[in-house]
């Protein structure tokens, strides 16, 4: 590997690793912050990849814009769904144990799948790169870098900033940290806790159908998708520290390098390899990287 | 304890002697239970549906009756989940005691129930997964393909890109039975034609991030690409390949799976994709219209390569009962007509090799805006070597 590729594969390694990132963003919140175990995080992010690709032949006839009205779009749709989500099912699982949210959230996989199948079929299904972004950067005589990777690196950039600003430097931040540290104690301290997790839910949801839309042109549409990122986005939230933002970026980078750079120097044992970091993070720091 | 009324005791008795006095001896075989074992859910399910339709359509066309025998179908959705194909397969032998099994799409199920099936002596037709093992180590009397193996795609795409003049080739796939055995039928037909192999790149089946291996495809400089994906897969590595400025340096070449199914996702991104396999979009012969016609009557859908297989496994079916009477149980005579027949395919005639697997011509076709339009025959009536077989 000569020096220029091996700039290229970090340039990969960082942009997976903030893909990663942005796919479990909404699961850092509801895991992570609001402590409930959600299987069901993969089915919202496949949602939001269907609304990006089933929103698209309305939107451009009713409102025009493109990508990124259905973006809108799909987000005020995905924050209603979050809200009833909440409302009519996770309201009533703050006090059980974790097992019963494990089986509820399992069900709610099998529904949506379900549902996925009823309403748009089995198959396979591709959306288009918005045109202002569809453009190629040369890298070297041979490679070109899709400009909508850096569009997708920097909106997630962007979005962990604001998600760690928000919670760390905000009233509203610290009302939700209380809630998850002693839900009695907030409210009676006058805070409507209820709405409040109602509200802190449905962004979690909207956010990972966020991921979805935005990672569905470069992904494409299939049914299982979500599936296959669940996993990796539980390794994430909790090798990075269950509730710490900065842990998930950190161990979200940490998996892009692994990845990226195990799928070259060890291809054999490269399926493993992000699990064995995670053993090893956690034999180290058993509450991963930053303890919240 | 409730009596039957004597009016139904009567009518029975009626149709009962109605159907010993004009009955054949299939009928009095009853009817003819066959056992769906397909994926109802999952990345596969529209295959498995096609799969079930193409088998209809055979039978709907014999009027519902094969070899004489009224159809019975029992359905299990295989989930392509091998860790309960053993369970599953079980419930179709064991509980419903049906008389042939159709299954499945997906290698590692297939293979649990080429055991299942080779264990009870069941007759099993399998109409996609093209692991080698069903029709090599695992091989039996009563086990039979109407789809491909694996090795067969590839290998003649080896002769094809060695021919093109091809001599450095990178290799990239899952690392997964169907991407290894594809890539070494490849790897024979490219280098027995004078090609090397420099590099099998590959990724844990079923992940999707390419973009480190497409950069080390830069920087290897190959002649030209061999690849094995499918579906979801399939649709990301086109469109991965293209993004990444390597289409226009370095010609992609596969088996069909990478464009069959998945062109209207990939879009202009798959133009111009050379690829092999035993079925295309326009064969234009009376067969395969009247087929498609019949097939997009019924189902309101367009037929692929998956229909055409479970409309074969119907035929295959057809020919082996119809040989032992009805008998589903003279697994020597059913098995002994298949292999003397040329079974009249939608995909072209083909034969079966000694080892129960299709010898067939494989296409090369080409990516033509959303249809995989035929430019030849690759190889004709070519036979999967069936390692390992011994029956």
């Amino acid at each position: 590997m000569d020096f220029a590729t091996f700039l290229i594969q970090c340039l990969n390694a960082l942009q997976y690793g903030l893909l990663l990132f942005l796919i479990s963003s909404g699961l850092t919140l509801i895991f992570g912050i609001m402590g409930v175990i959600n299987l069901a995080h993969g089915s919202f992010y496949m949602i939001g990849a269907y609304m990006a690709y089933a929103l698209a032949p309305f939107v451009s006839a009713s409102f025009g814009g493109e990508f990124f009205s259905v973006l809108v779009l799909g987000l005020v749709l995905s924050v209603i769904l979050g809200y009833l989500l909440e409302w009519l099912f996770f309201s009533y699982l703050y006090k059980r144990e974790h097992l019963q949210q494990v089986l509820m959230t399992y069900g709610l996989i099998l529904v949506f799948e379900e549902l996925r199948s009823l309403l748009i079929g089995d198959d396979v299904h591709g959306v288009n790169i918005p045109p202002i972004l569809d453009v190629s950067i040369p890298l070297n005589d041979m490679m070109t870098y899709p400009l909508y990777r850096v569009f997708i690196s920097s909106v997630c950039l962007l979005l962990c900033i604001g998600m760690w600003f928000v919670f760390t430097r905000t009233r509203l931040g610290m009302m939700i940290r209380a809630g998850s540290t002693n839900r009695e104690m907030v409210q009676s301290l006058g805070i409507d806790i209820t709405l409040l997790y109602r509200v802190v839910f449905a962004a979690g949801v909207a956010l990972a159908a966020f991921a979805g839309m935005i990672s569905a042109p470069i992904s494409s549409v299939y049914p299982g998708m979500g599936d296959g990122v669940l996993i990796v986005c539980f390794v994430v939230v909790i090798i990075g520290g269950v509730g710490s933002i900065k842990g998930a970026m950190m161990a979200a980078l940490l998996i892009g390098l692994v990845d990226t750079f195990g799928k070259l120097l060890l291809p054999q044992v490269a399926g493993v390899l992000v699990y064995v970091l995670m053993a090893l993070i956690l034999l180290w720091r058993p509450r991963g990287l930053f303890k919240v | 304890m409730k009596r039957t009324p004597p009016g139904v005791v009567a009518l029975c008795m009626m149709i009962a002697l109605l159907g010993t006095s004009s009955s054949t001896w299939a009928d009095s075989l009853g009817k003819l239970k066959v056992g769906f074992m397909l994926p109802a859910t999952g990345t596969f399910a529209s295959l498995g549906t096609a799969i079930e339709n193409g088998f209809r359509l055979y039978v709907n066309e014999q009027g519902g009756k094969i070899a004489g025998r009224e159809i019975e179908y029992v359905s299990v959705d295989d989930e392509s989940d091998p860790s309960k194909a053993t369970d599953n397969v079980n419930k179709l032998i064991k509980r419903d005691n049906v008389d042939v099994i159709i299954g499945t799409v997906h290698s590692g199920v297939a293979m649990a129930m080429a055991k299942a099936a080779k264990e009870s002596g069941t007759l099993l037709i399998v109409p996609n997964a093209g692991a080698a093992a069903v029709t090599g180590p695992m091989c039996a009397t009563n086990i039979f393909r109407s789809s491909f193996s694996n090795w067969q795609a590839g290998y003649a795409m080896g002769e094809v890109a060695a021919k093109k003049g091809h001599k450095k080739i990178a290799t990239i796939t899952w690392k997964y039975a169907a991407g290894d055995e594809t890539i070494k039928g490849f790897k024979e037909g490219f280098e027995q034609n004078g090609g090397t192999v420099i590099k099998d790149l590959n990724l844990p089946f079923p992940n999707v991030e390419f973009q480190a291996l497409l950069t080390d495809i830069a920087a290897l400089k190959p002649d030209a690409v061999f690849t094995f994906f499918a579906g979801g897969g399939a649709v990301k590595f086109v469109k991965d390949y293209a993004a990444a400025g390597l289409k226009k340096k370095i010609p992609l070449y596969a088996t069909g799976f990478l464009t069959d199914g998945t062109l209207d996702a990939q879009g202009a991104d798959a133009e111009g994709i050379l690829t092999t396999l035993h079925y295309a979009d326009n064969l234009n012969t009376k067969r395969d219209q009247s087929f498609r016609l019949a097939y997009a009557k019924t189902f309101k859908l367009q037929p692929d390569v998956y229909a055409v297989q479970g409309y074969d496994a119907a035929q295959m079916l057809g020919i082996g009962l119809n040989a032992t009477k009805g008998d589903a149980k003279n697994i020597n005579g059913f098995s002994q007509a298949l292999l003397a027949t040329k079974i009249d395919s939608p995909r072209g005639p083909f034969t079966l090799s000694s080892s129960h697997n299709p010898v067939q011509d494989i296409y090369l076709r080409k990516v033509v805006g959303k249809e995989n339009v035929v430019e030849g025959i690759a190889h004709k009536a070519l036979s999967d070597p069936g390692l390992g077989c011994k029956m």
